[in-house]
């Protein structure tokens, strides 16, 4: 079914009843070309463009829980390109290329949209380190620019712009071409785009194993519904990397963290852009449905506990109620938190392992859900011609061992 | 929050400690004579097991000094502290 403004008309109608399911609930075949363990946005994109740019249409997207439940369904939708580096932001750019189009290309609504993101500056070195990162994008063609103090209160009147406050703004960076997109949204439509082009999606599906053969290269993956052969395995498994990679004995330069997030009741609009500081550390905006939605920073500590520390969840809120005061009297919904593959750099790591037939997609930490239709696309490039997309290539695996790094976490401190 | 057994000063809240990573990540005795490989694996590459987990914590807020602690990276609980320079616990392997 294409969904078109007379879907629309007719579901009015008939008391929106009438939707068939989105996708197949598939069935594992005995073997595929391509598994792509991990059904997250990036997995179900990855599987989506193998099948449209790639004709390999012979491909199973294999999920431990339901298609969108981790870091995708967990996370707070910021979506940017405005990284320092010229990786970075070939990498980045290139997925808010494929986002402005996304509704279109998978005929579902995402809800892209490119409200502006703000990034403050409260300090002399927050205003040097943002202008680098301004004047590093304008060489590289990514949008970007400087606010002056007085700019930044006319286009975000709610913030506290007080010379008094503990931490005073005083100007920003503004993407204007950045903004949000409606996570489970993004799932749910690579999802029934790829399923539509052939793609089996097997969800309550653990991959509890990678079997090799005897030449070391894999064979497929042992699951929770049996074995299931592949010639090609990509491992997007955000959260879950090391363990995924230690079943066939590769060890990741990866740790995984806590990351937490929270929404507060829900208000008429209040907020349309998006706010980010990382000198105060938090970051705000408001969904749809009204709720503000904001992200802390990781937790200290290596944990799979999908919880987290409660006072890094209040440092969270103290920032934000430091540059909305307005906001200290709402209240918190629901608190979660996802876990997050940080690597060294703070840059994800795409391409080949040192297993035959084997290839990863992980790590991307913190700020990975801005990258998701570019992600699938570069990967799915990868998987289908063994060879890593030039977008790619900077980010492989052996530059921890070359020391090739791709270092945004010195750059930005913190990344999202 | 995570309340740590300092194994100078007892139980005290996570806020006064900084998280210092794995712990017995050894250092190859010299790094001009390892081998790329030996030399990334002690930089970045890390066992990262959703288990048991040895760790070092660094009590900054308290008598500032370094001391390692076992943790179960799922439940996040803590099966014991002891001070650094101390041989590791058994640590099972973690799925
Ligand atoms: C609180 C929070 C806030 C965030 N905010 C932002 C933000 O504002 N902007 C941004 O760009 N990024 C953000 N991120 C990061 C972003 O969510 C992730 O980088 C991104 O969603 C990763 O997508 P994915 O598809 O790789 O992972 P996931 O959606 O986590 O998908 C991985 C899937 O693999 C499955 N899996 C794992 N192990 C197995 C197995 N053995 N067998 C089968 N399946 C398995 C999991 O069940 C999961 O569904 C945030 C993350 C969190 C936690
Ligand atoms: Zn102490």
């Amino acid at each position: 079914m294409r969904f078109s403004a007379l879907t629309l008309l007719r579901s009015a109608f008939d008391g929106q009843s009438r939707y068939p399911h989105q996708w197949r609930k598939a069935d594992p075949r005995p073997s595929y070309d391509v598994i792509v363990i991990g059904g997250g946005g990036h997995g179900l994109a990855t599987a989506y463009y193998l099948a449209k740019e790639y004709g390999v249409t012979n491909v199973a997207v294999i999920e431990k829980g339901w298609i969108g439940g981790g870091n995708t369904g967990r996370n707070t939708t910021i979506i940017r390109s405005n990284y320092l580096f010229d990786e970075s932001a070939a990498l980045y750019d290139h997925a808010l290329t494929l986002w402005r189009g996304l509704s279109q290309e998978l005929n579902y609504n995402v809800m892209f949209s490119p409200r502006g993101v703000l990034m403050l500056a409260h300090t002399v070195h927050d205003v040097q380190s943002i202008k680098r990162h301004v004047h590093a994008n304008r060489l590289n063609g990514v949008d970007n620019a400087w606010l002056t103090r007085a700019q930044v209160a006319a286009f975000c009147p709610g913030l506290n712009m007080s010379p008094e406050a503990r931490h005073p703004i005083v100007g920003a960076a503004l993407q204007r071409s950045g903004g949000t997109a409606r996570h489970d949204a993004v799932a749910w439509g690579f999802a029934r785009a790829a399923s539509a082009r052939g793609v089996d999606i097997i969800e309550n599906c653990e991959v509890v194993g990678i079997r090799r053969r005897i030449d070391g290269a894999v064979a497929g993956v042992e699951t929770s519904r049996g074995f299931i052969g592949a010639r090609k395995i990509g491992v997007v498994t955000a959260g879950r990397s090391s363990q995924v990679m230690a079943m066939a004995d590769v060890r990741l330069p990866i740790e995984s963290y806590p990351l937490q997030a929270l929404v507060s009741e829900p208000t008429k609009p209040v907020l349309d852009c998006v706010v980010m500081s990382n000198t105060v550390h938090g970051y705000v905006s408001q969904s749809d449905k009204g709720e503000l939605v904001i992200g802390a920073g990781s937790d200290a500590y290596v944990s799979y506990s999908q919880a987290g520390s409660a006072h890094v969840a209040a440092e969270a809120i103290g920032a934000v109620c430091e540059l909305f005061p307005q906001f200290a009297r709402m209240r918190m919904l629901r608190n979660w938190g996802g876990i997050v593959d940080l690597t060294p750099d703070r840059s994800p790591i795409i391409g080949k392992t040192p297993v035959p037939g084997l290839y990863a997609n992980c790590g991307w930490g913190t700020g990975g859900f801005k990258a998701t239709p570019g992600s699938g696309h570069i990967f799915a490039h990868t998987l289908a011609t063994g060879d890593p997309h030039p977008i790619a290539a900077p980010f492989s695996l052996d530059r921890f061992l070359t020391g090739r790094l791709i270092n945004e976490a010195a750059a930005a401190a913190v990344a999202h | 929050m995570l309340l740590i057994d300092c194994p100078f000063c007892g139980q005290r809240p996570e806020i006064e400690f900084r998280y210092a990573g794995e712990a017995h990540v050894l250092r190859p005795i010299d790094p001009r004579e390892c081998e790329d490989e030996e030399w990334a694996a002690y930089l970045y590459r890390r066992r990262n097991p959703a288990g048991d987990h040895a760790e070092r914590w660094h009590h900054v807020h308290g008598c500032r000094r370094f001391f390692n602690a076992r943790r179960h990276t799922v439940t996040d609980l803590f099966s014991g502290s002891y001070p650094a320079g101390t041989p590791g616990p058994e640590c099972e392997a973690g799925q």
